[in-house]
């Protein structure tokens, strides 16, 4: 040990490397080693994704803006570059079904919440100067890339009966075996491989990171939430990534050599490949929030000038909630044909979750309760995030009950009620990171009234935009639908009318992103007062290229 | 816009907020467990939790409390906050369970079976006990989308999009043992006021009973992503009473098993626990 490090010393000796010496642009960026940088070519990439799948479902709501098919052949026609027939127009709504959800979970949330605030905060709250293994997060990223670029790439290639990969983001068998003929599906199969592959090794790379570079002192009950909910979002990666890497794989070899594995007719079974996704896709769920409720938990201190309630009662409902996350998935599989006893356990198992995420809820609140609390951007969209996890979450309850499922599975019920928990959970939670640690990350504060007016116009939006998808469910609105009877117009058109007041709050964002940049006041560095006491408020704004040279020491 | 029968009728209605009328008693008991029972209690719950949002901006904001408590801890509401949602999930359990095990009762021998096969964009009825002819049920196209001469979709059909050529038709007041299958990849058949769904799986034969209240016609649409025409392939049962249904079987070419039935006396319910899943071969053992 002593001999390494004075090697180290004596190598160094003559090179004078200060905490911010900054490799060249092309080094710094495209070769970056630096878990700041690194979370920052993840953030940019996340909102580059964002920007993409948010305006397809831009798309998707203006063609269900009203009933008829007003301009899916168009667009299929600008696709193939020649008139498109209805039915290649059909497949076009599957592809951007597809995309939509593929991008929105693989390319914005996940990258943003773990890749960018993951890598960002984790070595900072606990005291490290990088992450375990700095290289292989590079080649995390750029992993990351190559995904996005092959799922892009799918939309301009033969998927059956028309450009692009049209399965859903769940890539069911058999209409994506024997169903999608062409590379389109192979290539959207591929892309899942490398973006799962970068995700392990992020996983692989948080777990080695938290267990052993914590600071002296800071042992694993003092670290704080958003650690913990890391931790935990990078075991249920680690547990369930390979699972979806199996079932996708048996898809490619049931496509293209002859497998049977999902193909009934050669005695395979269409729903082994549901069961095997759902395990995989159910965990994958609590990876988006996690990581979520973790900045939720940091930013309701900080601003209520509280330690956290419950701290120890936060954590570990974190880690039930990953545990009992891998034993409900067939939840998603209600009216496949599952026996009483399977759906009876499914729907028990599934109530469960409710519990642990009670106490979560409670307990935000519990640290808001008796504190002084100033209602800054973050804070705001953090009591945002509580009130709509909250509805999101109840409904949840709703769908846990087998016996309703029979009628709102695959309805727009269940688009309301994973878009409750997404769209305004994780995303919520995404936006109230970026205000909480934009400063710190950038060194400029954001504008705090365009803060103000972003989330209220995007409150606004979102719940216009998805609190009448439970009607349509309720209804009988099928998911997945390009176009819908008469009866089911008016609260499209109501939902509808909700994206585009969402679309200008996030214009707001944008705005106030590039004025922040540009003209934003310097930010101190530790801005939000003394209510923000973890490790990250003890460097300065932006941080030191390397951080912790000389390791804090935890009391 | 009523279809052809008079009696009643399943089909969503514009600006419709709650669940379509049920015309099943497991869809009439599904109903009432989300209307009386969860829809109160999540609403009540989010109210609550807003609630307490708000008294904290009033109360908990920095000028009315500028020095914050320093409670961290408090063992007992920790241990309230964790039992009474256990409580209330047990409250809702138990008729959810019930629900359950109500709609897996298996159909009594007598009951009416019919064979729903899901293809690429159509559905095909089999009526096996009827001399097993099939009936297949395309959408109907409106009129400006079909060739000269070609049958188009009138008001009597049913609402643009869900009406069909031909329709499932059944009794109504009798089980029905309704099974699904796929020909080429997964569909699922749903009529949202018989609160019926079930996936149509190949190489499956998923079974669900239900028995229809009252003759009429329930609309339905494909709930399992099946590719490009996902969305034009309607399901539309039509239930009449059995004497009139006795002719449409003739009509068809088909024809009714056996002799009239025995009064309900036998209690035939119990005899055949057919399951969910059952294979063909599983089923020839019964």
């Amino acid at each position: 040990m002593t001999t390494i490090a004075a090697t180290g010393t004596d190598l160094h000796a003559h090179d004078h490397h200060d905490a911010d010496h900054k490799p060249g642009f092309f080094v710094r960026w495209f070769m970056s080693t630096n878990h700041k940088d690194i979370g920052t070519l993840y953030l940019i990439f996340a909102i580059f994704a964002g920007i993409i799948g948010g305006a397809i479902s831009g798309l998707m709501r203006l063609e269900l803006a009203a009933p008829g098919i007003q301009y899916l052949q168009g667009w299929a026609s600008m696709m193939a570059g020649k008139e498109a027939s209805l039915d290649e127009a059909y497949h076009m709504w599957n592809v951007l079904i597809t995309a939509h959800g593929l991008i929105m979970v693989f390319f914005m949330v996940m990258p943003a919440i773990i890749g960018g605030f993951g890598n960002w905060f984790v070595p900072l709250m606990i005291g490290a100067p990088d992450m375990a293994f700095p290289r292989m997060n590079n080649v995390s990223f750029w992993l990351t890339v190559v995904a996005f670029i092959m799922l892009l790439g799918s939309s301009f290639v033969p998927g059956g009966t028309g450009l692009g990969a049209g399965t859903g983001w769940t890539v069911y068998a058999p209409l994506s075996t024997s169903g999608s003929v062409g590379p389109a599906v192979d290539m959207a199969i591929f892309s899942l491989h490398l973006a799962g592959a970068a995700s392990i090794l992020g996983a692989i790379n948080f777990i080695t990171t938290i267990f052993n570079m914590r600071a002296p002192g800071m042992t694993l009950h003092k670290m704080p939430l958003f650690v913990w909910s890391v931790l935990v979002t990078a075991f249920l990666l680690l547990l369930a990534l390979p699972v979806l890497a199996a079932a996708i794989t048996m898809l490619l070899v049931d496509r293209n050599f002859g497998g049977a594995f999902f193909d009934a007719a050669a005695g395979g079974d269409p729903v082994l490949y549901q069961h095997l996704f759902w395990f995989f896709g159910h965990p994958e769920v609590y990876i988006m929030i996690l990581p979520g409720f973790g900045i939720i938990s940091q930013i309701v201190a900080t601003f209520s000038r509280k330690p956290v309630f419950g701290y120890l009662g936060m954590a570990y409902a974190m880690v039930a909630i990953g545990v009992v996350g891998f034993v409900v998935w067939a939840h998603h599989m209600f009216t496949t044909g599952m026996s009483v006893d399977m759906k009876m356990y499914f729907t028990a198992a599934t109530m469960v979750i409710a519990v642990p995420t009670g106490i979560k809820i409670f307990s935000w609140i519990a640290t808001m309760w008796g504190g002084s609390v100033s209602f800054k951007t973050p804070m705001v969209w953090a009591m945002g995030f509580i009130f709509m996890f909250t509805v999101g979450g109840v409904t949840g309850v709703v769908l846990a009950n087998g016996g309703l499922d029979d009628n709102l599975h695959d309805t727009y019920y269940v688009v309301a009620h994973f878009h409750y928990v997404l769209s305004l959970g994780a995303v919520f939670s995404l936006f109230a990171g970026f205000y909480y640690w934009f400063g710190k990350m950038s060194g400029r504060h954001l504008n705090e009234f365009l803060g103000h007016l972003h989330f209220w116009v995007f409150f606004v939006g979102v719940n216009v935009l998805f609190f009448p998808m439970h009607f349509l469910g309720n209804s009988g609105m099928p998911r997945r639908y390009p176009d819908y009877p008469e009866a089911f117009a008016y609260w499209n058109g109501v939902a509808s009318f909700g994206y585009a007041i969402m679309a200008v709050g996030v214009l707001i964002f944008f705005v106030n992103v590039i004025w922040s940049l540009v003209a934003g006041r310097r930010a101190e560095d530790s801005y939000w007062g003394e209510g923000a006491t973890t490790l990250e408020w003890t460097l300065t704004s932006p941080p030191p290229y390397h951080q912790f040279e000389t390791l804090p020491v935890i009391k | 816009m009523r279809p052809n029968y008079e009696d009643s009728v399943g089909m969503p209605k514009a600006k419709e907020v709650d669940f379509q009328e049920q015309f099943t008693e497991n869809g009439q008991y599904a109903k009432w467990i989300n209307n009386a029972i969860l829809l109160p209690i999540i609403t009540v719950i989010s109210f609550f939790v807003l609630g307490l949002l708000l008294w904290v901006i009033v109360r908990f904001n920095r000028r009315a409390n500028p020095v914050p408590s320093k409670t961290t801890h408090n063992t007992f509401i920790e241990v309230v906050w964790t039992l009474i949602p256990v409580l209330i999930l047990l409250g809702i359990a138990y008729p959810s369970l019930d629900l359950l095990a109500k709609q897996f009762k298996p159909a009594p021998a007598e009951a009416v079976t019919i064979k729903a096969t899901g293809y690429q964009w159509y559905w095909g009825y089999t009526y096996p006990d009827h001399g097993g002819f099939e009936v297949i049920s395309n959408m109907l196209k409106e009129e400006g989308d079909v060739a000269k001469g070609e049958r188009f979709r009138t008001e009597n059909d049913g609402p643009k999009l869900m009406a069909v050529d031909n329709r499932m038709v059944v009794p109504a007041g009798v089980p029905l043992r309704i099974q699904t299958t796929g020909a080429d990849v997964i569909h699922a058949f749903a009529i949202p006021s018989l609160w019926f769904k079930l996936d149509a799986v190949p190489g499956r034969l998923n079974e669900k009973s239900v028995t229809i209240t009252k003759p009429g016609v329930y609309f339905g649409q494909c709930s399992e992503l099946c590719g490009a025409r996902h969305a034009f392939m309607p399901l539309v049962v039509e239930a009449l009473p059995p004497a009139q249904f006795a002719a449409w079987v003739k009509a068809q070419g088909g024809t009714m098993p056996g002799a009239e039935k025995p009064a309900p006396a036998a209690p035939a319910a119990t005899a055949t626990p057919t399951e969910t899943v059952a294979a063909p071969a599983a089923a020839a053992t019964n």
